[in-house]
């Protein structure tokens, strides 16, 4: 018989096993806990925050806001219709442009633009911006999100791929200056 | 033929061995007066779990978790598989009737003080119980795959961005990616098809498992309070002297009850149909105004009153106190009287919490708050407003209408309600307080001194200083029209 402080055979055994099994959980664990962050974790900023054209500068007339249409340059073979996107483009004169997100600041509904008011307005929940994207009314706690473009070419283009969120880090990134403005 | 069954069912038993435990389970003995229709919710929501998972077993044998093609599945489900509409609509109010169900349940237990001792542990699954119900609502209502869905999913992710530091983390992991896209609905579905109601029938177990071993709560008599010395004593006397066992005495309401919910979930399938899906999961299609489903309109329109500053904090720590507040019920008054005639506080907070859900679930049927995107293009100015108007009036009329005033602001009853109503805006506003806020906005509305020329503000004044009822005069500065009299009078002794 064992005495009380003595461990049995049988006992050391179970314990090893366990602690093998501890062992073979946490070596499993990395790839499944990697796999499960991959969303987050995968460093794909250059693939989706790449340049997107959105049409030549001749399709935006000067003065005047339009919708345009663009594929997002992250894309699953899975994704259908959801890769596409819009934005609202502003040629203010020139080259001189702003591209909004369509999705309101305040919690990402898609926001109309009414031309003869000159301002954006979201059916949600009746959060209004200016012509220039700034806050008019509503719950919205800032602007729209403004894209990056440049204009190369005669070509459009905007860095986008990322769902705008007021928490996203591109966030930040939508209310810099464009990189080509004046 | 019976001796074939008996010798079946023994040789089944002998190597199963469950007769025993189920029998004791059948005839535990219940108070008596628990056999109450207010003790059949618990049994009801069971039942309606039950009718999910076999018509979401059904579903899934057509439903294709793709974003490029479950909006089609849905379709061939409403249009092109034999009664795919039924099961659909079956899953759907059933769906709504659980989760109303599982609140109501909720509702008694708290009110029959059925969560204090020994019954703690139980009431907190239970509210585990209630947030993967209403996770299985929100995911569920992802996967139909629409433009609801797809906005919902949009507002979900400006939500769980507002976390600091951690928000966009949270986005990436919730979307499966930067946008709402294929990877997206892919979770969603995992979540809806395994995840949660794997955990859900862990729990589930658990809580009635709970149930049998602490017994039922008993009637609530006022004045009889719970102390944890003596309770379980209390509650076991109470069994011997007045039970009676389980079945049949109590549980043919629970069986009553559980068919007749089974009926008016198909009767609502029957008549109302299955919902939606509604357009095309197509982000390029901006003409949509999402609504969540019911049970989450209230979110919604909380969503639109609460003012800016306070809306972070408030959707953040807002969850988090609740359920705290829910988890820690039990221990914050574990004992002392159950019935709801002594606990006036616990009546009217029920009560509180049922007119603001129910108040906001009214407004954000009619969204008050939303512009109405078509009024300036489709709502006509109502002819009263119009007779023996001037030319300048009438153009007035057309500024109002063609710069989408009329989104906001009503006339005649139709038109946004955003805005106040303007049909007697002449009464509360002078001219120029009329042009102030027109041209500079305020309260909530944009400022028009950009947009507008000085004619259009002109005559769009001019039309506004006519909308008074005929038996009130407009409003008037008394001192400008003593300025401006005087003025008068002194220009006119001057030609004199």
């Amino acid at each position: 018989m064992p005495s009380e402080n003595s461990i049995s055979r049988r006992g050391l055994f179970m314990k090893l096993g366990i602690l093998f099994n501890g062992l073979v959980a946490s070596a499993l664990a990395a790839p499944l806990v990697g796999f499960l962050l991959s969303s987050v974790t995968r460093g794909r900023a250059g693939a989706y925050l790449s340049w997107v054209p959105l049409g030549r500068i001749s399709e935006f007339p000067e003065g005047e806001t339009r919708l345009a249409t663009f594929r997002n340059p992250y894309v699953a073979p899975t994704d259908g219709k959801t890769a596409d996107t819009s934005c609202w483009v502003r040629r203010v004169e020139g080259e001189q442009f702003q591209v909004f997100a369509v999705n309101c600041a305040h919690l990402g509904c898609p926001v109309r633009w009414f031309a003869q008011s000159n301002l954006f307005m979201c059916p949600c929940h009746g959060g209004a911006y200016y012509q220039d994207g700034s806050r008019a009314s509503g719950p919205p706690e800032r602007g729209l999100f403004e894209y990056p473009y440049k204009v190369e070419n005669g070509l459009v283009t905007i860095q986008a791929g990322e769902l705008p969120t007021p928490g996203s880090p591109t966030a930040a990134l939508f209310g810099k200056k464009p990189p080509c403005a004046g | 033929m019976r001796r074939l069954i008996t010798e079946v069912g023994e040789w089944f038993d002998r190597r199963l061995q469950l007769a025993a435990p189920i029998r004791e389970v059948v005839e535990h003995p219940v108070p008596r007066n628990t056999a109450s229709w207010f003790y059949v919710f618990g049994s009801a929501a069971l039942t309606v779990f039950l009718l999910q998972i076999a018509t979401g077993i059904l579903l899934a044998l057509i439903y294709v978790p793709s974003a490029s093609e479950a909006w089609s599945s849905l379709q061939a489900l409403n249009h092109d598989v034999t009664l795919g509409w039924f099961i659909r609509a079956m899953h759907g109010w059933g769906s709504n009737f659980m989760v109303a169900i599982v609140l109501i349940h909720m509702v008694q237990v708290f009110l029959f003080g059925a969560y204090k001792f020994p019954r703690e542990l139980t009431w907190i699954v239970g509210v585990f119980l209630l947030l993967m119900t209403l996770g299985m609502a929100f995911s569920g209502q992802v996967l139909r795959f629409d433009q609801d869905a797809y906005w919902g999913l949009g507002i979900g992710a400006s939500i769980a961005s507002r976390v600091p530091i951690a928000g966009p983390m949270i986005v990436k992991l919730m979307l499966g990616g930067p946008i709402i896209a294929g990877a997206t609905l892919s979770r969603f579905f995992a979540l809806h098809v395994f995840v949660i109601p794997g955990m859900l029938i862990g729990f589930v177990c658990l809580h009635l498992l709970m149930v049998l071993k602490l017994g039922i709560n008993e009637w609530p008599m006022p004045g009889r309070l719970v102390k944890k010395t003596t309770y379980v004593a209390e509650y076991h006397e109470l069994t011997k002297r007045n039970g009676a066992p389980f079945v049949p005495y109590a549980v043919w309401k629970d069986l009553f009850f559980a068919g007749f919910i089974l009926l008016a979930v198909a009767a609502c399938a029957l008549y109302f149909g299955p919902f939606g899906p509604t357009g095309r999961p197509d982000p390029t299609i901006i003409q949509t105004a999402p609504k969540p489903d019911y049970l989450f309109l209230w979110l919604y329109g909380l969503l639109s009153y609460l003012p800016p500053s306070m809306e972070t904090p408030a959707l953040l720590i807002g969850p988090v106190v609740v359920i705290a507040f829910l988890v820690l019920l039990p221990f914050l008054s574990g004992e002392g009287e159950k019935s709801w005639r002594r606990r006036p506080i616990a009546v009217l907070t029920i009560l509180l919490i049922a007119i603001i859900l129910g108040t906001l679930t009214h407004l954000a049927g009619y969204t008050p708050w939303s512009p109405h995107m078509n009024a300036w293009s489709g709502d006509p100015v109502p002819q009263q407003f119009l007779r023996g108007s001037t030319a300048l009036e009438r153009q007035g009329a057309l500024v109002f209408q063609v710069k989408q005033c009329r989104n906001c602001h009503s006339l005649g009853e139709s038109g946004g309600q955003r805005g106040p109503a303007l049909d007697s805006v002449a009464v509360r506003l002078t001219q120029d307080q009329l042009i102030r806020q027109v041209i500079q906005g305020g309260g909530n509305m944009p400022a028009y001194g950009k947009n507008l020329s000085p004619a259009e503000t002109t005559a769009l004044v001019a039309f506004l200083e006519t909308l008074h009822p005929r038996t009130q005069a407009p409003a008037r500065d008394a001192s400008r029209d003593m300025v401006l009299g005087e003025e008068r009078d002194r220009r006119q002794g001057s030609q004199r």
